[in-house]
C-alpha cells in the first residue's frame, strides 16, 4: 500500500451516484439528425471541410482544427450534410453556434479506419499529431486538446483520473467497470507517448467494482490502482496529482513541469479507440440522472440533440430543467435542443422535489466555513468581499485565480451565498479590463503606424524626386565620359536583399509562438523586422537606382522599394493577427491573463 | 447578478439555525444563572432579546432593508442575550436597555448590520454601561439570595424592595471586584477568595454549551483555547512566583465571564479573526489583555476591552495569516 496524501478542505455531499451506475452502459438509438457543434475543445470553433449536400462517412473528418486549442471534429454517423449553420450550443452563455447538421442514413458506413498499429514503433510527436487529428480531447469536462497534454516527456509518473468525485455522475464508474482492458490499452499508448516511469490510477473508494475491475486489467500493465479516500473534489487534476504524488502545483504551472502528467479515464480510453482501432473521437458515455424514472449511462453520439437523450431516461413530469455535468460545476442548459459536445459527461435533470432553490442568501458572518472546504486555501469570504465591492486588485491579490470553481464555498456556506458566481463575475470582470487594454494598445500602435507610415511616405517621394535629379546629372555626365564602372550584377543583388528581407518578415509571421509570449512582444518584433525589411528594401532600391545611372536599359526590378516597404508591413499586419491570435490562446488556456 | 452557475445542491444550514444553536448552547448555562442568581436573569434576557429586537426592526427599515429577513437571523437575540448575562442580573430595567440598545444600533446597524460589524455589539455595550455606570456595574448581588422572584422584579422595575429585605442582598460585588479592592487595601488575598462556588458551577454551563458548538463545528478550537492560554500565560508564572499577592489561575478560569467569553465571545465570527493563525493570535491577545486589565487595570473585568481592543486588529490579523495557497510559498501573496 502506497502512502496517499491529502489536499487541504473538501466536502462530502450526498454521493447519489447508485440511481445511475446499477445498469450497464446502454447504446443509445441513432438520432435521425445530428447538431455537431464546431466548438469541441477549449480554443477557436473547427473550420467545416463539407459543404451543404455532401455526403459524408462515419468518421470521416468534417471539420479541421483552427489553432492550437481547437479540435478536429468528425461525421458520428454517415449521412448528409444538411445545413452549416448557428445552432443551440450547450454553454451558459445560451449563445448560438456554429453547427454542422447531419441527417444520417441509418447506414453507419465508416470511413476506412486507419488505426496506429506500430505505435510502439511511433515517436511520442507522431502519437500527438495522430491524436490531434482524431479529434480527442479530455473528457473529464474540460475539452483540453489531449495532443497538447502530450508535449513533454519522458516523465516520472502518469496519473489517470478515474476519481468521479462529483454527486450523480456514473459514465466513469461503468466505463472502468464494464470496458477496463480497453483502458487499460489506451493507457499503455499514452504511457508510450510520454515515456512515462509509472502509471498510477486514482479511482475513489465509492467504487469498489470499478477498482477491483482496473486492477485485474491493470495487473498485466505493471500500472497502480490506487483507492482514493472519497472526498470531493479529489477528481480535480491537480487534487489528484496531490493524492497520488504528494506533489501541489500550483495555478498556472503545468503538471509536466513536476513530472507528471494527467489523463481521465475515458480520455485515454479514446485514446486507445483512436490509435488501436482508427476510431476519432465521435461519441461519448452520458449520465442521465437526477429527476428522472430510469436513470442510466449511454453511449451516445457527438451531436445527438440533447431532449433525445433525455427522453431515454424518462424525465419526471415536474422537472423544471437540466444541467450539463455535475450539481456543483455543471450549469443549466439554455437549450435543450443543443447537440452533444464532448464536454457532455452528465445531464442532471432538476425538480423542485429534489433540488430545492436556495433560499435567499443573507450576509456573509465570516465563519470561515468556506475556508475550511477550500481544497486550494483560499479565503472564500475574503474573495467575495473583493468581488461584491469590486475591488478586483485586492481580488488578485488574494490569489483569485487559483480558485478552481469547484463550488465547495458555495455547498457549505450558511448564508447561502451563489459564492462562484461572485468569483466568475470577478475574473470575466478582471479579463475584460484587460481585453480594454489590449485593445487601447492597439489602437495606439496602429495610429503611431499611421503617423509613421504618412512621415515614411512623404520622405520617399522627397528621395525620388532627389534621385531623379541625381539620375538626370549622371545621364548628363555618361554622355561626356566613357562607360563607367558598371556592376552587372548588382540588381540581382538588390532582388536577393529584398527576398531576405521578405523571408524574414514572413518568419516572424508564420510560427505560432510556443511560449507565453504577450501579443504586444509579437506585434513590436513583427514591426521592427518589417522596418528591418523596409531599410533593407529602401538600399536595395537605392542600390539599384546608383547601378543604373550606368546602364541605359535597366532591366525592372521584381520588386520595387515601395512594393517591399507594403509587404512588409502586410508581413508585420499579419505577424500582429497571427500574435494576437496566439496571445487569445494562450489566454484562454492559462484561464488568466497576461499581467 | 442571477445564480446560472452556482451549485446546484447545497448543506442545509443557515445563519439562522447557526444562531439558533448559539443559543441552545447557552441554555445550560442559563439555567444555572437562574439557579445560583433567580429568575431576573430570565427577566434581563426578556428585556434585552425585546429591545433589541424593536431596535433591529427600527435600523433596518430607517436603512431600507428587508426587516423580516434580516429579524429571522437571530443575530440580535444572540447579542441581546450575551448582554443580559454580561450586565448584573439584578441591574435596573434601564441598564440593559441602554446596553442593548446601544450594541445593536451603535456596534452593529451603523456599521452595516450583520457581518460588517467591526467590533462585537455585545461587547461594545458592555464596555459603554461599564465605563458610564460603574457604580451599578458592580453591584452583582450575593448568589445566597434572599429575594423572592416578585421582589426581584420590583427591584429590577422600580429600584425599590419589599420590606424588610436586606439591600446587601442586591449591592454585594463581584468576586473580582471583591479581591482588587481588598488587594489595594491591603488585605490578605486567603480572606477575599469567594465564599460561594456559584460562578464556578455557572462558567461549567458556559464550558459544557462551548464543547456543544464545538462538536457542532459552529466554532473552532483556536480562538477559545488561545484565549485561556493567554490567561493562564499570566496568570500562572505570577501566582507560582506570589501566590499571596495573584489569584489562583483557577480563580481567574472560573470567574468573571472567562469562559463565558471563551465560548461565545471571543468566538463571535464577524468581528474575530477568520484565518486558524488569526484566530490563534486574536485568541491569546484577548487572554493576556483580559489579565492585565483584571489585575492591573481599573476594572473589575477586562473581557469586554480585551476583545474590542483585539476586534482592531482583526483586519491586520486576517490580512497577514493566509495559509499559502495550494502550491505556493508560505509568505508569497
Amino acid at each position: 500500500m502506497m502512502p496517499l496524501f491529502d489536499f487541504p478542505g473538501g466536502i462530502h455531499p450526498p454521493e447519489n451516484k447508485a440511481q445511475s451506475s446499477a445498469t450497464p452502459i446502454r447504446q443509445a438509438p441513432l438520432p435521425p439528425q445530428l447538431h455537431v457543434a464546431l466548438r469541441q475543445g477549449m480554443g477557436n470553433a473547427a473550420r467545416p471541410c463539407v459543404a451543404v449536400g455532401d455526403r459524408v462517412a462515419k468518421g470521416q473528418l468534417i471539420a479541421s482544427a483552427d489553432g492550437r486549442l481547437s479540435a478536429a471534429v468528425h461525421a458520428p454517423t454517415s449521412g448528409v450534410v444538411t445545413a452549416i449553420a448557428p445552432q443551440p450550443f450547450a454553454h451558459p452563455s445560451g449563445l448560438p453556434e456554429l453547427a454542422i447538421t447531419l441527417d444520417s442514413d441509418g447506414e453507419e458506413r465508416w470511413i476506412e479506419r486507419q488505426p496506429l498499429h506500430d505505435w510502439p514503433q511511433r515517436s511520442g510527436a507522431e502519437i500527438r499529431d495522430f491524436l490531434a487529428q482524431m479529434g480527442i480531447v479530455g473528457l473529464g469536462g474540460a475539452v483540453f486538446p489531449s495532443h497538447l497534454k502530450l508535449g513533454v516527456s519522458p516523465l516520472e509518473t502518469l496519473v489517470i483520473n478515474g476519481a468521479e468525485c462529483e454527486p450523480y455522475i456514473s459514465c466513469d464508474d461503468r466505463l472502468m467497470r464494464e470496458r477496463a482492458d480497453a483502458i487499460c490499452d489506451g493507457i499503455a499508448v499514452t504511457r508510450h507517448a510520454l515515456q512515462a516511469r509509472q502509471v498510477l490510477i486514482g479511482i475513489e473508494d465509492n467504487k469498489p467494482q470499478a477498482i477491483a475491475a482496473m486492477q485485474a486489467a491493470a495487473a498485466a500493465h505493471g500500472f497502480g490502482v490506487v483507492a482514493v479516500p472519497t472526498k470531493y473534489p479529489s477528481g480535480g487534476a491537480k487534487q489528484l496529482i496531490r493524492i497520488l504524488t504528494g506533489k501541489a502545483i500550483p495555478h498556472g504551472v503545468r503538471a509536466t513541469e513536476h513530472g507528471v502528467q494527467c489523463f481521465n479515464v475515458a480520455t485515454v480510453y479514446a485514446i486507445g479507440r483512436a490509435v488501436l482501432h482508427g476510431e476519432p473521437l465521435i461519441s461519448r458515455i452520458v449520465t442521465l440522472t437526477g429527476a428522472v424514472e430510469a436513470a442510466a449511462n449511454v453511449e451516445a453520439l457527438i451531436g445527438t440533440p440533447l431532449d433525445q437523450l433525455l427522453a431515454l431516461a424518462r424525465p419526471h413530469r415536474d422537472s423544471h430543467e437540466v444541467v450539463m455535468g455535475g450539481p456543483l460545476m455543471g450549469f443549466t442548459l439554455p437549450d435543450l435542443a443543443a447537440g452533444l459536445t464532448k464536454a457532455g459527461n452528465c445531464l442532471l435533470v432538476k425538480s423542485p422535489a429534489l433540488f430545492p432553490p436556495r433560499p435567499q442568501a443573507q450576509a456573509c458572518i465570516r465563519c470561515g466555513d468556506c475556508a475550511s472546504a477550500c481544497p486550494v486555501s483560499l479565503q472564500p469570504m475574503d474573495l467575495f468581499w473583493f468581488a461584491k465591492a469590486k475591488n478586483f486588485d485586492k481580488a488578485q491579490q488574494w490569489q483569485l485565480f487559483d480558485c478552481i470553481e469547484c463550488g465547495a464555498c458555495s455547498y457549505v456556506c450558511p448564508s447561502q451565498i451563489p459564492l462562484v458566481d461572485y468569483y466568475r463575475f470577478a475574473k470575466s470582470e478582471i479579463w475584460a479590463a484587460e481585453r480594454d487594454k489590449n485593445a487601447a494598445n492597439l489602437a495606439r500602435q496602429r495610429h503611431e503606424f499611421r503617423q509613421f507610415r504618412l512621415q515614411r511616405d512623404k520622405a520617399e517621394k522627397a528621395q525620388r524626386l532627389a534621385d531623379k535629379a541625381a539620375q538626370a546629372a549622371a545621364r548628363q555626365a555618361a554622355s561626356h565620359s566613357a562607360a563607367a564602372n558598371v556592376v552587372p550584377a548588382d540588381p540581382k543583388q538588390a532582388a536577393i536583399a529584398a527576398a531576405m528581407a521578405r523571408a524574414a518578415a514572413q518568419r516572424e509571421a508564420a510560427p505560432l509562438p510556443e511560449q507565453h509570449s504577450s501579443g504586444l512582444n509579437d506585434a513590436k518584433q513583427a514591426a521592427i523586422a518589417a522596418a528591418m525589411a523596409r531599410a533593407a528594401a529602401r538600399k536595395a532600391a537605392a542600390d539599384q537606382a546608383k547601378a543604373a545611372s550606368g546602364q541605359p536599359p535597366a532591366p525592372p526590378p521584381t520588386s520595387s522599394g515601395l512594393d517591399d516597404a507594403k509587404q512588409a508591413a502586410i508581413a508585420a499586419a499579419m505577424a500582429r493577427a497571427a500574435a494576437r491570435k496566439a496571445a487569445a490562446d494562450d489566454a484562454r488556456a492559462n484561464q488568466q491573463p497576461d499581467p | 447578478m442571477t445564480a446560472i452557475h452556482s451549485t446546484h445542491i447545497a448543506k442545509p444550514a443557515t445563519v439562522s439555525t447557526v444562531m439558533l444553536k448559539v443559543l441552545a448552547a447557552l441554555l445550560p448555562g442559563i439555567a444555572l444563572s437562574v439557579y445560583c442568581h433567580g429568575v431576573g436573569v430570565l427577566l434581563q434576557l426578556l428585556l434585552a432579546s425585546l429591545t433589541a429586537l424593536a431596535a433591529e426592526a427600527a435600523m433596518l427599515r430607517l436603512r431600507g432593508v428587508a426587516v423580516l429577513p434580516a429579524l429571522k437571523d437571530l443575530s440580535a437575540i444572540v447579542t441581546a442575550w450575551l448582554l443580559a448575562l454580561s450586565l448584573p442580573p439584578l441591574g435596573g430595567w434601564w441598564m440593559i436597555v441602554v446596553a442593548t440598545l446601544f450594541a445593536i444600533i451603535v456596534a452593529k446597524q451603523l456599521y452595516g448590520g450583520l457581518g460588517n460589524n467591526p467590533f462585537n455589539p455585545a461587547m461594545a455595550g458592555f464596555a459603554l454601561m461599564v465605563v458610564s455606570f460603574p457604580a451599578q456595574m458592580a453591584q452583582w448581588g450575593s448568589p445566597q439570595l434572599p429575594l423572592d422572584a416578585a421582589a426581584q422584579w420590583q427591584w429590577i422595575f422600580l429600584h425599590t424592595l419589599p420590606a424588610g429585605s436586606v439591600p446587601d442582598a442586591i449591592s454585594s460585588a463581584t468576586p473580582l471586584d471583591v479581591l482588587k479592592t481588598g488587594l489595594r487595601q491591603g488585605q490578605a488575598l486567603a480572606g477575599l477568595l469567594p465564599q460561594s462556588s456559584a460562578q464556578g458551577l455557572i462558567a461549567l454551563g458556559w464550558l459544557a454549551g462551548g464543547l456543544w458548538l464545538w462538536r457542532q463545528k459552529l466554532i473552532p478550537w483556536q480562538t477559545p483555547l488561545a484565549m485561556l492560554a493567554g490567561l493562564l500565560a499570566l496568570a500562572l508564572p505570577l501566582w507560582l512566583w506570589q501566590p499571596a499577592q495573584y489569584a489562583s489561575p483557577l480563580l481567574h478560569l472560573l470567574q468573571g465571564g472567562t469562559l463565558l467569553a471563551a465560548a461565545f465571545i471571543v468566538t463571535d465570527p464577524v468581528s474575530g479573526a477568520s484565518t486558524p493563525r488569526g484566530r490563534l493570535i486574536f485568541g491569546f491577545g484577548v487572554g493576556l489583555l483580559t489579565y492585565v486589565i483584571r489585575v492591573f487595570g481599573n476594572f473589575p473585568d477586562g473581557i469586554a476591552f480585551a476583545v474590542l481592543l483585539m476586534n482592531m486588529t482583526v483586519p491586520l490579523l486576517d490580512q497577514y495569516t493566509r495559509p499559502a495557497v495550494f502550491g505556493h510559498r508560505k509568505g508569497r501573496s
